[in-house]
This record gives C-alpha cells, sequence and structure tokens, in this order.
C-alpha cells in the first residue's frame, strides 16, 4: 500500500517538474534561434530594429534560461531521486547522451554569459552575434540527447537483457533506436515553432495595446514566417511519428486514435467522447485516413487494441491530448498563413483587432499543444518506463517522503512562475521600444 | 588499458568535477553571502560591485559543475543511483529548493532588475545552507545511517543528526566556503584597485582560516570512531594531509603579509585540491560504506568507454571555451576594473 502512493506521488512530482520544466526547455531550444536570426537579418539589412529587436528578446531570454536551469537540474536530480531503480538499469544502457547532454548545457552556459555581457565590447557587431551560434547549436543539442533518452524509453534496444540485468551494451545502438529519429525531429522543430509564435503573440499584443510602431509588425512578420515553417515541418515528421508508433508501438497509436479493431482500411477518429468503455459519441470519421497515417496506404490493417491484454495499454484519454495537440498546431499554422498572405497582398485584416487576438492566442495555446504533447508521450507509454522491460510501479522510490516532497515543490514552482511572469511583464512594461528607440537616438546611434 | 582501470579513470575525473564545483560554488557561495551581510551592515558599495562583476556570467557554469558531477556518477557507477536516489530524496530536494532559490535570484534580480533586501538575504543566506545539505552525502557515504529492511533502503534521521560526524562536515562546510571565497574575492578586488573592498576581505579571509583548519581536523578525530577503517587508511596518507596543511599555512602567510594574493589563491586551490583527493583516496574503494565499492558499482566496459571518448571529446570543447569564459572576465584588466562593461 505504501509503495503504491510512493508510485502515486513519484509520477505527479514526475509529471509537475516536467510540465514546468518544459516551457522553459522549450523557450530555451528556440529562441536562440530567433535571436540569431534576427541578428543576422538586422546586420545584412543595416535595420537597427531588428538588431533591437534581438536585444529585448534576449534580455527576456535570460530570465527564462536562469529559470530553466533551476527545473533543469531539478528534473534532472529527480529523476535519480523519485526512479532509483530505473535509473539504475536505464543507466547502464543511455547514460551516454544524457552525459552528453551536460556537456552541450556547459558550452551553451558558457557562451550564454559572455554574449550577455559582451553586447558592447565588440567593435564587429557580426563577432558578437558569432557568440550566439554555441549557445543557439549547445540548446539545441541539449534538446537532442535528452530526447533521445526519451526515445529509448519508448523503444529500447542495444543490450541483451539475462537475469534482469543489461548485457552487451552498445550505447551507440541505443542512442539511435527506431524512436529517436521521429522523436528528436519533432521536439525541435515544435520548440522552435511554439517558441516563435510565444514572440508572435508578444508583439501582437503590443500592437493592440496601442503601439503602431513599424517595430512590432517587422517582429510580427518575422516570427510568425518562423512560426509557418516549423508549424508544416512539426505536421509532417507528426505524419513520420505515426508511421513509426504503427511498427514499434502499436499499442500507443490504438489508444491515442480509439482504434479498438484490428482492421485494413480504418478510419481515422477525430475529436469525440468515449462513453461506457469503448462507445465513441461525437466523433469525426476520417475514412482510410488511419491506415493512410499508420502505413501511407489506405488499404493497409492497423493493429487495434484487441490485440494486446488490458494491462499493457496506455489509458484512453490520451485521444483527447492528441487532439489538443494536433488542433492547436493546425491553428496555429493557419493562422501564421493568413498574416503571411495577407501582410504580402496588403491586406488590412491582418491589422485588424480580432485577428491579432487571434495571435496572441497562439502564444498560451502553442504552450498547452507543448504540454499535451509530452503528456502524450509519457501516459502513452504507460504502464511501462522502459517499454516491454521495467513497469512504472516497480520503478519508483520506495521511501515514504514523496508527498511532502509534491507540496514543496508545489510552492517552489508557484513562485518561480509567478515571479517570472511578473518580472518579464514589469521589464518591458517600464521600458516599451518606442523609449528605447528614442534614447539610442539621443544617445547619436 | 585493462579493465580494472577505467573504473579508476572515471572515478578521478569525477572527483576532479566534484573538486572543481566546490571551489567555483565556495566562491559563489560566499560572495553571495558577503554580498548580502554587507547590505544588512550597509557596506554594500565596498562589496557588491565586485560580487556581481565576477559572479553574474559565471553562475550558471557553476550549476553546471553539479549537473555534470551527478549524471557522471549515475553514467560510470549506476548503482549509486538505486543506493544515493533512494536514501537522498529529502536532504537533496532540499537541496534543489535551496539552489532554486539562488537560480531565482539572478533570474530576477540581476537580470529582471527586481530589487528587494529581503530576496538578497535569502540569496546570502541559501548560499551557507547548500554546502551544508550538500555535505550530508559525504557524512552517508561514511556508513552507518542507512538501515537495509525487506529489500528497503532507508535513511536513520535520527542517528545522522545526532552524530557529532554530521555536524562537523556541515561546520567545515560552511568554513571553508567563507574562507575560500574570501581568499578569492580579496584577490579580485586587489586586481579591481578596490582597497577598501580588499581590506575588508582580506579580514573576512583571516578571520575564517582558522575556523576552517580546525573543524577539517577535527573531522578526521570524528571518523577514527565512526569509520576506523577509513580513518586507517587517511593515516596512511599522512603525508599528503601535512602537504595541504603546510599549502594552508603558507596561503594564510601571504594573505596576512599582503603579498602576491593571486599565488595565494592558487596555494590555497592546492591545499584544498591535495586534502580532497587525499580524502577520495582513502574513501576508495567504497562508494557507500559498506554496501557499495567502485567495482560493484560499475558500469559495463562498453558503457565505460563511450562515456571516457565522450568526455574528451567533450573536454576539447570545453577547455577553450572556459578559457575564453576566464580570460574575458577574470583575466581582462579593464573588465576587472570595471572600465568597460
Amino acid at each position: 500500500m505504501e509503495s503504491e502512493q510512493a508510485v502515486f506521488y513519484s509520477r505527479l512530482l514526475t509529471e509537475l517538474t516536467l510540465s514546468f520544466h518544459i516551457i522553459y526547455a522549450t523557450i530555451g531550444v528556440g529562441v536562440p534561434f530567433l535571436i540569431f536570426l534576427t541578428q543576422w537579418l538586422g546586420i545584412k539589412k543595416q535595420d537597427d530594429h531588428y538588431i533591437l529587436l534581438a536585444r529585448r528578446w534576449t534580455r527576456g531570454f535570460i530570465i527564462t534560461v536562469a529559470v530553466g536551469v533551476v527545473t533543469g537540474t531539478a528534473i534532472g536530480l529527480q529523476l535519480n531521486l523519485l526512479w532509483p531503480t530505473f535509473m539504475e538499469l536505464a543507466g547502464n544502457v543511455i547514460a551516454l547522451p544524457l552525459f552528453m547532454e551536460t556537456f552541450a548545457f556547459f558550452f551553451e552556459a558558457i557562451f550564454l554569459g559572455i554574449y550577455l555581457y559582451t553586447w558592447d565590447r565588440f567593435r564587429d557587431q557580426r563577432k558578437h552575434m558569432l557568440l550566439l551560434l554555441p549557445v543557439a547549436i549547445g540548446a539545441s543539442f541539449s534538446a537532442i540527447f535528452i530526447t533521445m533518452v526519451n526515445a529509448f524509453m519508448n523503444a529500447p534496444q542495444g543490450f541483451e537483457l539475462m537475469n534482469g540485468e543489461f548485457i552487451n551494451v552498445e550505447p551507440i545502438v541505443a542512442m539511435f533506436n527506431p524512436a529517436m529519429p521521429t522523436k528528436v525531429a519533432h521536439v525541435v522543430s515544435t520548440a522552435y515553432m511554439t517558441s516563435a509564435f510565444v514572440l508572435a503573440a508578444i508583439g501582437a499584443f503590443r500592437l493592440l495595446k496601442g503601439s503602431n510602431h513599424i517595430y512590432h509588425k517587422k517582429a510580427l512578420l518575422l516570427t510568425l514566417k518562423v512560426g509557418l515553417v516549423f508549424s508544416i515541418a512539426s505536421a509532417i515528421i507528426g505524419d513520420f511519428s505515426g508511421k513509426y508508433l504503427a511498427e514499434y508501438q502499436p499499442e500507443k497509436l490504438a489508444a491515442m486514435e480509439w482504434h479498438f479493431e484490428t482492421e485494413e482500411q480504418a478510419s481515422l477518429t477525430l475529436f469525440g467522447f468515449l462513453t461506457n468503455g469503448d462507445e465513441i459519441t461525437f466523433s469525426l470519421e476520417v475514412p482510410y485516413a488511419l491506415s493512410i497515417l499508420a502505413h501511407g496506404n489506405p488499404n493497409a490493417e492497423v493493429i487495434g487494441l484487441d490485440q494486446f491484454a488490458e494491462d499493457e495499454t496506455p489509458p484512453l484519454y490520451i485521444h483527447y491530448l492528441f487532439n489538443i495537440m494536433v488542433i492547436i498546431g493546425m491553428i496555429a499554422m493557419i493562422i501564421a498563413l493568413f498574416y503571411i498572405v495577407g501582410n504580402a497582398l496588403n491586406r488590412s485584416f491582418i491589422m485588424n483587432r480580432v485577428f491579432l487576438w487571434l495571435i496572441v492566442s497562439t502564444g498560451p495555446l502553442t504552450i498547452l499543444a507543448i504540454e499535451a504533447g509530452w503528456w502524450l508521450a509519457e501516459v502513452g507509454r504507460q504502464p511501462w518506463v522502459l517499454r516491454g522491460i521495467l513497469r512504472t510501479e516497480n520503478a519508483a522510490t520506495t521511501s515514504n517522503h514523496v508527498d511532502l516532497m509534491l507540496l514543496l515543490f508545489i510552492g517552489l514552482y508557484t513562485v518561480l512562475g509567478l515571479a517570472s511572469v511578473i518580472v518579464l511583464t514589469r521589464m518591458f512594461k517600464n521600458n516599451p521600444v518606442e523609449q528605447e528607440i528614442l534614447d539610442q537616438q539621443r544617445n547619436g546611434r | 588499458m585493462s579493465y580494472v582501470s577505467y573504473e579508476i579513470i572515471g572515478i578521478v575525473v569525477l572527483w576532479l568535477f566534484l573538486f572543481g564545483y566546490i571551489i567555483v560554488a565556495s566562491i559563489d557561495f560566499g560572495a553571495g553571502f558577503f554580498h548580502s551581510y554587507s547590505v544588512l551592515t550597509n557596506k554594500h558599495h565596498i562589496i557588491s560591485n565586485i560580487v556581481q562583476r565576477y559572479l553574474s556570467p559565471v553562475w550558471e557554469v557553476t550549476n553546471v559543475f553539479l549537473v555534470f558531477f551527478f549524471v557522471g556518477i549515475v553514467g560510470f557507477f549506476p548503482s549509486t543511483a538505486y543506493y544515493y536516489g533512494t536514501v537522498l530524496l529529502v536532504p537533496a530536494s532540499l537541496s534543489l529548493i535551496l539552489l532554486a532559490i539562488r537560480g531565482a535570484y539572478y533570474a530576477f534580480t540581476t537580470y529582471g532588475k527586481l530589487r528587494s533586501n529581503w530576496w538578497t538575504y535569502l540569496y546570502g543566506f541559501s548560499g551557507l545552507l547548500i554546502p551544508a545539505s550538500l555535505s550530508i552525502v559525504l557524512t552517508i557515504s561514511e556508513g552507518g545511517f542507512i538501515e537495509e529492511s525487506n529489500n528497503q533502503l532507508s535513511l536513520q534521521y535520527k542517528t545522522l543528526f545526532s552524530s557529532p560526524l554530521t555536524w562537523s562536515i556541515v561546520i567545515l562546510s560552511l568554513t571553508s566556503v567563507l574562507y575560500i571565497s574570501a581568499v578569492f574575492l580579496t584577490w579580485y578586488a586587489n586586481k579591481a584597485k578596490d582597497r577598501a573592498a580588499t581590506a575588508l576581505l582580506r579580514k573576512y579571509a583571516l578571520i575564517w582560516a582558522c575556523p576552517a583548519i580546525i573543524t577539517a581536523t577535527g573531522i578526521i578525530v570524528e571518523l577514527r570512531t565512526h569509520n576506523p577503517v577509513h580513518f586507517q587508511r587517511m593515516l596512511d596518507l599522512w603525508w599528503m594531509f601535512a602537504l595541504s596543511g603546510i599549502l594552508f599555512i603558507t596561503t594564510v602567510y601571504l594573505v596576512w603579509r599582503k603579498k602576491s594574493y593571486g599565488l595565494a589563491f592558487s596555494l590555497l586551490t592546492g591545499q584544498f585540491f591535495v586534502a580532497f583527493y587525499a580524502y577520495g583516496l582513502s574513501h576508495y574503494p567504497y562508494l557507500l560504506y559498506p554496501y557499495l565499492t567502485i567495482e560493484e558499482g560499475f558500469t559495463n566496459e562498453g558503457m565505460a568507454l563511450a562515456l571516457i571518448i565522450a568526455f574528451i571529446a567533450g573536454l576539447c570543447l570545453l577547455l577553450p571555451s572556459l578559457w575564453l569564459l576566464l580570460r574575458l572576465f577574470l583575466f581582462n584588466k579593464d573588465y576587472v576594473e570595471g572600465k568597460i562593461k
């Protein structure tokens, strides 16, 4: 009984830390790339607005990075504290990318420190811009290495199991597991996408709050272009993820699509509610679409939940998470597309208040999509922590104090979250861009 | 290269990173403490400039040293995740909260310009509590605080908190944090040609020197009853501890005579380096008395080789970057003196 509670609270605490950390981590991966792009554009076009944009984004970005460092350390340690059995077992096979992640992060932290404190130290702006390259690369590689570990949890390989121990371990084979390509690509691409929409939301918000400065319009166009490119990329990668799941984790695909019976020419269930266990109401059935998603062929057979023991399939509510993720992705993509086309055709609707509010909404919505995506990934792997090898209930700590720690971390994340919002809002409210542009002109720049 | 030597390489490298963390983190924690103490006593105009200029660009790097150590030790010795992970839930979670307070201070005060003395005190105080809470790990590693029943490990809090060893190690961590940091900042302030700050920090360095060496010696005495095996192995390495003692005396002498602070700090680093490795060597082969030795806890050969290769490749990337960081912020005369931003 006690150990059941430990498992429950360990899952809750891990879920909490991950859900909180992923916001900062996503911004941490995507924003340096956008800052780099913007600073590069500014230097190339000799446009001070872009340089200022990069500079202001950086000011906000470092706050999210600093909090991300904290929450990242928390999740790194908590994996050991809450899942000691899992880490002991998995550490034997998948420690390599975890180890390399620290190097990537080390590299990023060093150059971020340098970049932050050297804005005016180089006569050649390009030199300063180049300092951001290791930051952006380090951030993306951190995401790549960590996602490799998560991919391994879904598709473990690179070892032989003998009497509960791993032998003949091949760390490289474990890293390059079948889940890796789609997972890594999806995580990195959605991080760029989400960061772009979050920054676009800020620009749109300023325009709504009375500013009509060209600076915000430039920011909006740039971020929505990036957002569009990476939302399309994320959707394409999502399609490949479906094919990966059909091949290697059919129970996850079947549960998230509410696909109960194995059949050919399977249709895709969109939306809907589940009643009485397996009755789907209010759903939209797209004929052949599941077969296409799973195998790229409308006639292909898709394995359903009937092929699995009940205690080896994930909970069916992941279908809702899947829908939330996909729908938000589509909405964001369409809004970005409308803005870009509207801008190219010189249409006025893009400055319409309702449309601007729609753009603002993509910021929080894409963050929600990231959350839904990670819950889908993690809950969808249940009941396994290491698919087919170690069940979650056998991996948790046996300590009796997890509930107390949960309360402690709820308190911590509440403070950190609130403080982030307060500090960031204050920072940009007290120093609006119009004022900063005026100051710069006065100082003869 | 034989199989046996992999685990030695692993532990030596990890020990080196832990040592690195102890030095850079001590500077960070101590400086934070001095900074908030000076705010409390209205002397902050003297110190805070020095503290802020040095600490702000490097604190994230400091944190990575710690992450590197715990990720590395689980990589090379996965069994440590099981043993230490299970028993450290509460102490390590508390350390995390404290580390979060410091990170938040940098995020919100340094970057976010949120000024609040209350935050500053919390930040300074957390810097003393973190070494105290982290040092518990070293205490636990000496054995005698973990009980194993029905395949379940549990930490005996009562025994732990009533043991004089625990408190000696806690006090050592506090005194050495203040000592290391004061010596370093004396050097930095002197480089910055800030006379008032140099004088104040030099005074702190001399104040904390004695308590640091007394508690360090005290721990060796405690171990005699707590862990006689470890104590005996320490006696066998008496010459290393003696060397460390000589380095300590020379450092104090230099600081006292106001001579070459840079050399003094190098000698101090040497003192802690020798003592830290002597402690580590005498702890060998146990990672956790008496449950886990280096051999038992070691990962497989394939992983070990991969980790060592990754480590060397990583170092080739890191060392030049660290050098650049130090050159820009620590060894750059104009920056240190505050002539450039």
